[in-house]
């Protein structure tokens, strides 16, 4: 029973923990362009070129 | 991810979406991001592949046209998008965060549950059960939104769908639940209440993520031929209005190969306004000063200065686009399937729960135990399978029919594509190109070729475009020509090795188009172009005819320009019809009993379009064309009409065998829960096989669009 007492707040908290970093993934909008995405890592350049 | 910072965060900037069809890779989107931040004025750039869109941050100065042409400086093709078409994927959003809540309580409570079910006894089951009702109860109140509002929208209006025995089951199902929970009782549903909702959910999502897609495409196709237009100002010179800001009487120069923004009357020049999207016709018609010109059209060969009679509503396109509003409304009256089918389940289900309720207590059961094996009833009944027979397999095969470029834009869509019996085609943009192409180049050598194709990629013109993109598909490589010229309404001039070289207009005969190319010293060559049928449409009415579909031409060009058209195709053809008149077509037609598909494109096609049963439209057509289709195909080809067709009937039969092996199901398990003999184990196992062999039938349907 001491068990079962520490391992379910776990399991709801690890649970908890997915469900809140999904909904915070879907509000910053990475699932807006799931196709572009797959591309976007075969872009190098993280800034923009500057012109000289 | 990589967006530039905003560089002046303190100043009020606007952002513009924009449609850029040509995004194709990921050099495009660092192209259009990086290259866009660079322009001044610009503060950022962030390309959405998926929905081929770019979204432009800029200073409130920048108008339309000059962000248009800062995208057309990095080599794409830009239309500025309304800001009403940018955030509706709200229903999307709300469905992935309902799943989400449900997928995370179905497996916690599972977690409890197969806890119960290998023995917890007692005080633990007790616990577990109060666990699983507190994290359940939560759940089933925010992710069972969806359906309790739809539900209770068809209730008020005195119908059923699908949605209320969803409901109710869960509803009661969770009452029950909790009571057995207060009391200590042994059997609890929880389990059963939310992961009933996830797969439903699942269902819903895919289906509205699906829309959102298609519903993407078409508007990525959209052309908004016209936002606007050069007007002459009292001083002389011009200034950039967009369509909605044209009033009357003020002039616009409309230049060759340009779209008219609105209705009006040709002051000065002279030229020839291609109407096919308004009235099919497919030769243009020459125009001279104090000719009526209509909103739509393509100027064709030389700029002309137009005074504006009519703008916006009062214009002849509006007219149309209200015959199709009133013709669409006759469509909305169509039943889908899952709610024919909820119809007939419901009162059904109902009963029997009700039934078996009254027979366990005549039996003499006690009220608990009638209404434990009541609530069993509803549970196992509780139309898990039947709720994704009818998404499931339309997603899967709007998906092969996506991958094939037809863009299905719901999934009733394919269930009236599947019952239509009767085909009636437009002929100029449907069956044909809707384009002048080339007819006849054998007269040309490869130097010559390649000397024509230096000329024309110059000009705008329509035919100058028409024989860029033949020679280039030809892989003619362009000659240096020097010193090119181009004067509206005659021609291109250039010098080609000393000599002078030119491509001009050619007075032909009939309705046929024609350019002479001349180079000095040589003999004149004319370059006959003719609007070439799509491939593909010669086998079209042989294939519909086989699907049982007996096709006809309705067009509103001269009977002289369809009759070689329907004697290509072996088909009989109604001439020169006004949109109200192939409307009235479809309307005796229907009353007659059949189910007509129209395929058209035209902005004279947009009322019959809303009134067929089901229509299809190629993307080349106008924006009124595609927007009151059902489904769209991409490419010159038409034979994706016959495809859509098999695809939307293989998609019924699978629907069809779906819902037998749903009810097959029921037709096991409700004698076992009406014996008392379902525990909420069984329940489980039952709801989550037969979804899953419904699933795995659809999946069937992914080389649906062969």
């Amino acid at each position: 029973m001491n068990g079962i007492a520490i391992l379910i707040p776990i399991a709801l908290t690890l649970g908890l923990t997915g469900l809140a970093a999904f909904f915070w993934a879907l509000r910053g909008g990475q699932f807006d362009d799931l196709d572009g995405a797959a591309l976007r890592i075969l872009i190098d350049e993280d800034e923009p070129l500057r012109r000289d | 991810m990589n967006a530039p910072a905003n560089p002046a965060g303190v100043l009020p900037l606007s952002e513009t979406l924009f449609s850029v069809p040509s995004i194709r890779c990921a050099g495009c989107i660092s192209k259009l991001e990086d290259g866009l931040a660079l322009t001044p004025g610009i503060a950022a750039a962030r390309v959405n592949f998926t929905a081929r869109r770019v979204a432009v941050t800029h200073l409130p100065e920048l108008t339309l046209p000059d962000l248009t042409n800062a995208i057309g400086a990095l080599g794409f093709e830009a239309q500025p998008l309304a800001a009403a078409t940018a955030g509706v994927d709200r229903e999307s959003r709300m469905l992935l965060r309902a799943l989400a809540v449900a997928g995370f309580a179905s497996m916690n409570v599972m977690l409890l549950s197969v806890s119960v079910w290998s023995g917890a006894d007692g005080a633990t089951r007790s616990l577990f059960y109060w666990l699983s009702a507190l994290i359940a109860l939560p759940t089933v109140a925010y992710a069972g939104r969806p359906f309790f509002r739809s539900a209770w929208a068809a209730l008020r209006h005195g119908r059923t769908n699908m949605d209320v025995p969803i409901s109710i089951g869960v509803l009661l199902t969770c009452a029950i639940s909790l009571f057995e929970t207060i009391t200590g009782g042994a059997h609890a549903y929880f389990d059963g209440a939310v992961m009933l909702l996830f797969f439903l959910l699942t269902g819903r999502v895919l289906d509205s993520v699906m829309r959102d897609r298609a519903r993407d495409g078409v508007t990525a196709l959209l052309k908004h031929t016209a936002p606007g237009a050069l007007v002459l100002n009292a001083g002389g010179g011009t200034i950039w209005r967009e369509a909605q800001s044209l009033a009357p009487n003020m002039r616009m120069i409309v230049a060759a190969g340009e779209r008219l923004a609105a209705d009006g009357v040709i002051e000065t020049g002279m030229s020839r306004f291609d109407l096919s999207l308004l009235t099919g016709e497919s030769a243009p018609q020459p125009v001279r000063a104090g000719d009526a010109v209509h909103a739509g059209t393509l100027n064709v060969d030389a700029p002309v200065t137009v005074r504006v009679t009519a703008a916006g509503p009062d214009t002849a396109i509006a007219d149309i686009a209200r015959m199709m509003e009133s013709a669409t409304q006759s469509r909305s009256h169509y039943v889908r399937i899952a709610d024919r089918a909820a119809r007939l389940y419901a009162p059904a289900v109902h009963a029997l729960a009700a039934l078996s309720f009254a027979g366990w207590m005549i039996a003499g059961a006690g009220w608990h135990q009638a209404l434990m094996i009541a609530v069993a009833v509803l549970i196992v009944t509780c139309p898990c399978a039947l709720g994704l027979a009818v998404p499931v397999a339309q997603i899967v095969a709007c998906g092969a029919l996506m991958r094939a470029g037809i863009l299905v834009k719901d999934g009733s869509a394919l269930e009236r594509l599947a019952e239509a019996d009767r085909a009636l085609l437009d002929k100029t943009g449907t069956l044909t190109l809707g384009r002048p192409e080339p007819v006849d180049r054998t007269g040309l050598d490869a130097r010559q070729k390649s000397i024509a194709l230096a000329l024309a990629r110059t000009s705008r013109h329509p035919l100058s475009q028409a024989l860029r993109r033949t020679l280039e598909a030809e892989g003619i490589a362009a000659a240096e020509v020097e010193s090119i010229a181009e004067t509206p309404g005659m021609g291109l001039t250039g010098r080609f090795g000393g000599k002078a070289v030119a491509i001009g207009r050619a007075e032909m005969g009939g309705a046929d188009l024609a350019c002479r190319f001349e180079i000095e010293g040589e003999r004149a060559e004319t370059i006959l172009f003719r609007d070439r049928l799509r491939p593909g449409a010669e086998v079209l009415p042989g294939q519909l005819a086989a699907l049982g579909l007996p096709a006809s031409i309705l067009s509103g060009d001269r009977a002289a320009a369809v009759a070689p058209v329907a004697r290509a195709l072996g088909l009989t053809a109604q001439t020169a019809m006004h949109p109200q008149d192939k409307l009235d077509a479809i309307a005796r037609l229907t009353a007659a009993g059949a189910k007509v598909l129209m395929v058209g494109d035209g902005l004279n096609d947009g009322p019959a379009l809303a009134a067929g049963h089901v229509s299809m439209a190629p993307a080349s057509a106008s924006d009124a064309g595609q927007n009151a289709a059902d489904a769209v195909w991409l490419g010159d080809g038409i034979a994706s009409v016959a495809i859509a067709i098999r695809a939307a009937r293989a998609t019924m039969r699978v629907v069809r065998q779906n819902f037998a092996l749903a009810i097959g199901y029921n037709i096991v398990a409700v004698p076992l829960a009406i014996a008392g003999l379902v525990t909420p184990l069984i329940a489980a196992l039952a709801m989550s096989g037969s979804s899953l062999i419904v699933i795995g039938n659809a999946l069937r349907l992914r080389r649906a669009a062969r």
